[in-house]
């Protein structure tokens, strides 16, 4: 039993979910309670998808539980293949139904219905959405794809992206043009936008691109065994990323593949000198394997940031997330508990954070800037206009993004320079943003300097004097966690007890760059 | 004046009811702990149960604001599957951990979900012995959310009823309202029943465990929630009686509530006149306003939070709408008999749903006016349907006088909206 407020990630037959609900043809007979209808908003409200998910819930009762909750699942099985003809469908259990062991998957069999049904097991008790999304779109492949030919001209297939996922729908778009671009011209996309016959096709493709492992890896490793299927191990996030990943398609094809670079504004973006101010940010990188590593070789190749910590929510990517800490020379967090990452947060106290949506809220709390870069989503991660991540555009987007959330470089500076004024105070948050700033973090809210403020450092004890305190409250907010932590840092190391107005400029001569 | 007469062509409560077996697509009980807590400034909640009902409660929430709330679930794991003792063992550690850490809690309420109540943890055991545990600061109860047994708002209506057993006894001729409304809400309600000279009143919930609220033989009790079936029944075993009145929506219905409640009370004509007139006409004004633009339009309920009812009178008597169907998760008659008797004759009233069936209906009905579940809405909206989502009523101040406009605009406001936009959907 774990006590848990907020997810990262919800059941494993949500996961299913977002498999069937992104493909065509395809529907899920899910023999659930009424209240796991819920789902059902997931799709409906944040992705504001413009039709109900396939999914036909048996919404047993209590008062079913003695009879024939059975029965009650094959009649509902029996009416959504009437009422939807499904070119095949997928039957599996919720939590609860897990627990009553009506086991859908053979009943579904002894229906004798002239469609492939598809069983799922998928344990609510130890697995998540993630492994339910991965495990369901394995399962159709394994149950549909259909030895054959391999096309005449060079071709792939993208796997993996599902509704709900982050930028899909774009990335789909900007990849398929990138592979066109490099003379490999896309078989299928799956499961997005799929029928149970474009599953059937996916051996026609010469190999395949892996876009989410999350979701797509157990199907693309299925494919290279029993296809011959190779698969791409670059997901073409960033610069470099895509780069790589255009000379890892070359490997696979032996094309020439010379990309069309003249879109790719990103680089000039980040060395022109308005991005100096972004030098040596402290960032700190949360959310799922894919997203953070990609977000981590940008944050410090292509936009030189300093990154002072990753993590990441599925432990299914712990082993690569550890491996590139240990690169990066940091700690790495393996968590779903948003507690965890917060106190994560707030000991770093990165100058910005890349995160989901749970970082986003944290960032709030402790006043420090945040762009979403990977799912948990929300509504406002589902903009109108096209923003991919994957590709050069989608190198463009990122650099957009992690821009928006700080303060412009030159007016930074005059932030700085004016700080006492007051349309300069800490409280304005950047000009481009309405409303008020972020809340500052808790440990820089004004607090009686009567008394100095003392700070324990393992053991010995700080104290900020009075017109120390003072002057640091000058500093602007977004570097004030940072100057705080230097002259704290730079006390213990001088074995100061207190510090002062001095100490707190030494400290800024030592780490000047 | 109060001119409550039943419709011309006679009202709703006995029209031959639709009951449908099927797909439900409604949320579960564990969704009222979204607005309780709110409400109950001193109580947490705490579900025993799965990945899915956290995933509920975050999803129904939609916005994490705070950043520890005061609701949270237990997830049962593999191991707690395996044997009973060991998931009581679980809850206690993770209760007492809980309560260390927020000193503020008073009351803790351990709520069944689906799960826990197929493998059978017995919740009212465990909140016994809590309660001897952590007594006197922590009162422990506990109630069902569970999908099984409850249907969205009859979360708050289990909450509640466990509430009743452990009452104050009294014999005072008291008045006690019942049903979670917002802060400002209640304090118009009591200001309105104060000026008529009520004002031996207790609330439940109370907004902290220490307003001591009784209940006995001399109680009368009225509700402001038409979804309270249980809690009206746990009242009435322990003696107090039942006020039955169409519910507090709109001018029409909240000066019914009134008056039922100020003829128990022997409030003479003339006072309830003087109090309920100037908020009256404020009520009338601006739901007059919503309503031109809702006039002549027709209105088709989902069953979702048994607000249905009240609402479709509402809707038809003050605003002007037909109802086509009506439709609520359940009809009891104690409770929605006054407002069926209102609601003219006309609409398909049914409780219940096979969703599939009724989306035939409506869409053979083109209503202008759909009000449906969240997973609903959308679909329908690009069907060319205007919906209004259900779960909007529940979250916003709409009872009482001052609400009456803001009630009518979340139903005037979807249709409004239709008739602003000029562009077709792109293909
Ligand atoms: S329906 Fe049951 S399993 Fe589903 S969220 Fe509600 S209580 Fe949990
Ligand atoms: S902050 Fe925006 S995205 Fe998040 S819940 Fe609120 S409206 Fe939705």
């Amino acid at each position: 039993m774990k006590l848990t407020v907020w997810t990262y990630e919800g059941p494993p037959h949500v996961g299913a979910m977002r498999v069937a609900t992104c493909m065509k043809g395809l529907h899920y007979v899910l023999h659930a309670p009424q209240g796991d209808t819920y789902a059902d908003l997931l799709f409906t409200m944040i992705e504001r998808r413009n039709h109900r998910p396939p999914v036909t819930y048996t919404t047993f009762q209590a008062r079913d539980l003695g009879s024939d909750t059975a029965t009650l699942f094959k009649t509902a099985c029996q009416d959504a293949v009437d009422r939807f003809a499904p070119e095949a469908i997928i039957v599996g259990a919720s939590c609860t139904a897990e627990l009553i062991q009506d086991d859908p998957a053979g009943l579904a069999e002894t229906m004798g219905l002239d469609i492939p049904v598809i069983p799922l097991e998928l344990p609510s008790y130890s697995r998540k959405e993630n492994f339910g999304a991965d495990e369901t779109f394995y399962q159709i492949v394994r149950t549909l794809a259909a030895p054959q030919e391999r096309t005449s001209h060079v071709t792939c297939n993208i796997l993996g992206p599902t509704a709900l996922g982050f930028r899909a729908r774009d990335d789909i778009e900007e990849l398929t043009g990138l592979l066109y671009d490099l003379g490999v011209s896309v078989n299928v996309v799956a499961p997005f936008g799929a029928t149970p016959t474009d599953i059937a096709n996916l051996p026609a493709a010469h190999f395949n691109v892996l876009l989410t492992p999350e979701t797509g890896e157990a199907a693309a490793r299925w494919l290279e065994k029993t296809h011959g299927q190779p698969f791409t191990k670059i997901v073409p996030i960033g610069v470099g990323a895509t780069r790589d990943f255009i000379a890892e398609v070359a490997t696979i094809t032996g094309l020439p593949c010379q990309p069309d670079e003249s879109r790719l504004r990103m680089p000039w973006w980040s060395r022109s000198v308005d991005s100096t101010y972004l030098t040596g940010k402290r960032v700190f990188i949360f959310g799922d394997g894919t997203h953070v590593a990609a977000h981590a070789r940008i944050a410090r190749d292509e936009m030189g940031f300093e990154v002072v910590g990753i993590g990441c929510y599925n432990r299914e990517m712990a082993r690569p997330i550890r491996a590139l800490a240990r690169d990066y020379g940091v700690d790495a967090l393996i968590t779903d508990d948003y507690l965890e990452v917060e106190a994560a947060i707030e000991a770093l106290s990165p100058e910005m954070i890349l995160g989901t949506q749970m970082e986003r809220h944290i960032g709030k709390r402790l006043g420090i800037p945040c762009a979403v870069i990977s799912a948990p989503v929300h509504v406002q991660d589902f903009p109108a206009r096209y923003s991919p991540q994957v590709g050069f555009e989608g190198a463009n987007v990122i650099f957009d993004t992690l821009i928006h959330p700080l303060v412009m470089g030159l007016e930074e500076h005059l932030l700085t320079m004016f700080r006492d004024d007051f349309e300069f105070h800490d409280e304005n948050g950047p000009s481009h943003h309405g409303g008020p700033a972020p809340r500052p973090p808790q440990a820089d809210t004004p607090r009686d300097i009567s008394e100095p403020k003392k700070v324990e450092t393992g053991g010995d004890v700080l104290v900020w004097l009075a017109d120390a305190e003072k002057e640091l409250k000058k500093i602007p907010f977004f570097v004030r966690g940072k100057a705080r932590r230097n002259t704290e840092t730079f006390a213990t190391e001088k074995g100061l007890a207190e510090i002062s107005l001095e100490t707190l400029y030494e400290a800024k001569a030592h780490y000047a760059r | 004046m109060n001119d409550l007469t039943p419709p011309i062509g006679g009202g709703c409560r006995t029209a031959p009811v639709l009951k449908q077996r099927g797909q439900r697509e409604v949320f579960c009980g564990l969704t009222g702990i979204i607005w309780l807590h709110r409400k109950m400034q001193d109580a947490f909640f705490l579900v025993v149960g799965s990945r899915t009902c956290a995933h509920l409660l975050q999803s129904a929430a939609g916005v994490m604001i705070f950043a520890e709330p005061r609701f949270g679930t237990a997830i049962l794991e593999e191991t707690d599957l395996a044997g009973m003792a060991d998931a009581h063992t679980e809850l206690d550690r993770e209760v007492a951990r809980l309560l260390s850490r927020r000193p503020d809690i008073r009351q803790l309420f351990l709520v069944g979900s689906c799960p826990s109540e197929v493998i059978k943890i017995d919740l009212a055991r465990a909140a016994e012995r809590l309660s001897q545990v952590h007594a006197p600061h922590v009162r422990v109860l506990n109630y069902s959310g569970s999908g099984i047994e409850t249907t969205f708002t009859q979360g708050e209506d289990a909450c509640l009823a466990s509430m009743v057993p452990v009452l104050k006894d009294t014999t005072a001729r008291e008045l006690l309202l019942v049903g979670a409304l917002p802060d400002v809400v209640e304090d118009q309600m009591l200001a309105l029943l104060g000026e008529m000279g009520i004002d031996n009143i207790r609330l439940l919930p109370a907004r902290r465990i220490d307003d001591t609220t009784a209940v006995g033989p001399n109680t009368v009790f009225a509700l402001t929630q038409p979804f309270l079936g249980d809690t009206h029944a746990e009242l009435e075993r322990r003696g107090a009686r039942h006020i039955a009145a169409p519910f507090p929506f709109g001018d029409e219905g909240t000066t019914a509530w009134l008056q039922a409640i100020a003829t128990e009370f022997g409030v003479s004509d003339d006072v309830f006149d003087r109090v309920t007139a100037a908020p009256r006409a404020r009520a009338r004004k601006a739901i007059a306003q919503a309503a031109e633009v809702l006039r002549g339009k027709s209105v088709f309920f989902f069953p979702d939070s048994q607000l249905e009812i009240p609402l479709a009178r509402f809707l038809t008597r003050e605003c002007g709408m037909t109802a086509i169907e009506v439709g609520s998760p359940y009809i009891h008659d104690a409770l929605h008999g006054p407002d069926l008797d209102l609601l003219p004759a006309g609409p398909q009233i049914s409780e219940g749903q096979d969703v599939d069936l009724q989306l035939d209906r409506a869409r053979a009905a083109r209503p202008d006016l759909t009000v449906c579940g969240l997973g609903l809405a959308n679909p329908l909206e690009a069907e060319g349907l205007t919906t209004k989502w259900a779960i909007e009523l529940v979250f916003t101040p709409v009872h009482f006088y001052e609400q009456a406009g803001d009630l009518a605009g979340l139903f005037s406001r979807p249709v409004r909206r239709k008739s602003l936009l000029r562009m077709e959907a792109a293909e």
